[in-house]
């Protein structure tokens, strides 16, 4: 995968279907410190010890339509490459969090692509789960921040699908422009 | 700037347009979003689809998406479920490809034969 978007879209992709109804989604792009923190945490069934050593394998995977699971072996795989670290932990019936870092400035690290889209296709991937995204830019020990959280967006939606064309037209622009401002990507 | 107040505002408006509109019992266009499908670029096709069906105002049409079909090696794959329940299966899918399948076999009712499946696989 040539973006670092993709990855997101396919790690979050396993929360939604671990039938989270909330997931934090937490990117801190840590200029000072040369790192990037992405963090992801959901209340989905979670996993057992026993799947949770297993996970991390690309021989292994739930679904019965294949018999490999590439997206956490991936992404584990370039935080390393980037000189970060890779953490997974989970409980049954409590939920799954996920911790990545990277060095901001190693090469391999791909960008972050078009995140636009990406984030609004996981949004629009099942509206009764809500996602809380926030992403801070720290620099010059400045924190800059932008938080996109569909619990409010649905307070203020009020039962309406933010897939109306005029709604997701304003949600993509707004996603943009809030990463614009804090500089984020 | 958008804003929150942005979107109340656009909510009035869309909420006038919503109240003539019809039930979801039509179309429903599956992409496959595990990662054989967002490798093979499921994205694009998804976001294409997603803006065709929000800006023709296809509103009985779902679009959803799931995980692995099956068929890693011919993702992206779109299927398309006619309001009958029966099932056409396209594969190696683009966003301009995605377009024909809105147009021609959602909107105008006709298969697209030479994206289906059956003309791919060995």
């Amino acid at each position: 995968m040539n973006e670092l978007s993709l990855y997101l879209l396919d790690i979050m992709q396993n929360s939604i279907k671990a039938k989270a109804t909330l997931i934090n989604l937490d990117i801190i792009k840590n200029i000072d410190e040369d790192k990037l923190t992405i963090k992801i945490v959901d209340n989905g069934c979670g996993m057992s010890e026993e799947v949770l050593s297993k996970v991390l394998s690309p021989f292994y995977t739930t679904r019965t339509t294949r018999k490999v699971g590439l997206g956490l072996p991936l992404f584990k795989e370039l935080s390393e490459l980037c000189e970060g670290s890779f953490k997974i932990e989970s409980k049954v019936g409590v939920g799954t969090t996920l911790t990545a870092t990277f060095r901001l400035n190693n090469i391999d690290l791909p960008p972050f692509g078009n995140w636009v889209d990406t984030f609004y296709i996981l949004v629009i991937n099942d509206e009764d789960v809500d996602i809380k995204y926030t992403h801070k830019v720290i620099k010059n020990n400045e924190t800059k921040e932008f938080v996109f959280d569909t619990i409010e967006i649905k307070n203020i939606l009020d039962g309406m699908s933010i897939k109306d064309f005029s709604l997701m037209q304003w949600a993509k622009d707004y996603i943009k422009n809030g990463l614009e401002e804090i500089d984020a990507i | 700037m958008k804003s929150l107040e942005d979107l109340k505002k656009i909510r009035e408006q869309a909420a006038k347009k919503m109240s003539i509109r019809d039930e979801k019992n039509g179309y429903r266009v599956v992409v496959g979003m595990a990662t054989c499908g967002i490798t093979a670029g499921a994205r694009p096709v998804l976001n294409r689809i997603v803006e065709l069906v929000a800006e023709k105002d296809l509103n009985n049409v779902t679009v959803t998406q799931v995980g692995c079909i099956g068929e890693c090696a011919l993702e992206p794959i779109v299927e398309v479920y006619d309001p009958q329940g029966n099932r056409s299966t396209y594969c190696l899918v683009d966003p301009k490809k995605a377009e024909k399948i809105v147009e021609q076999h959602v909107i105008g009712g006709k298969v697209v034969e030479e994206y289906l499946i059956e003309k791919f696989k060995k």
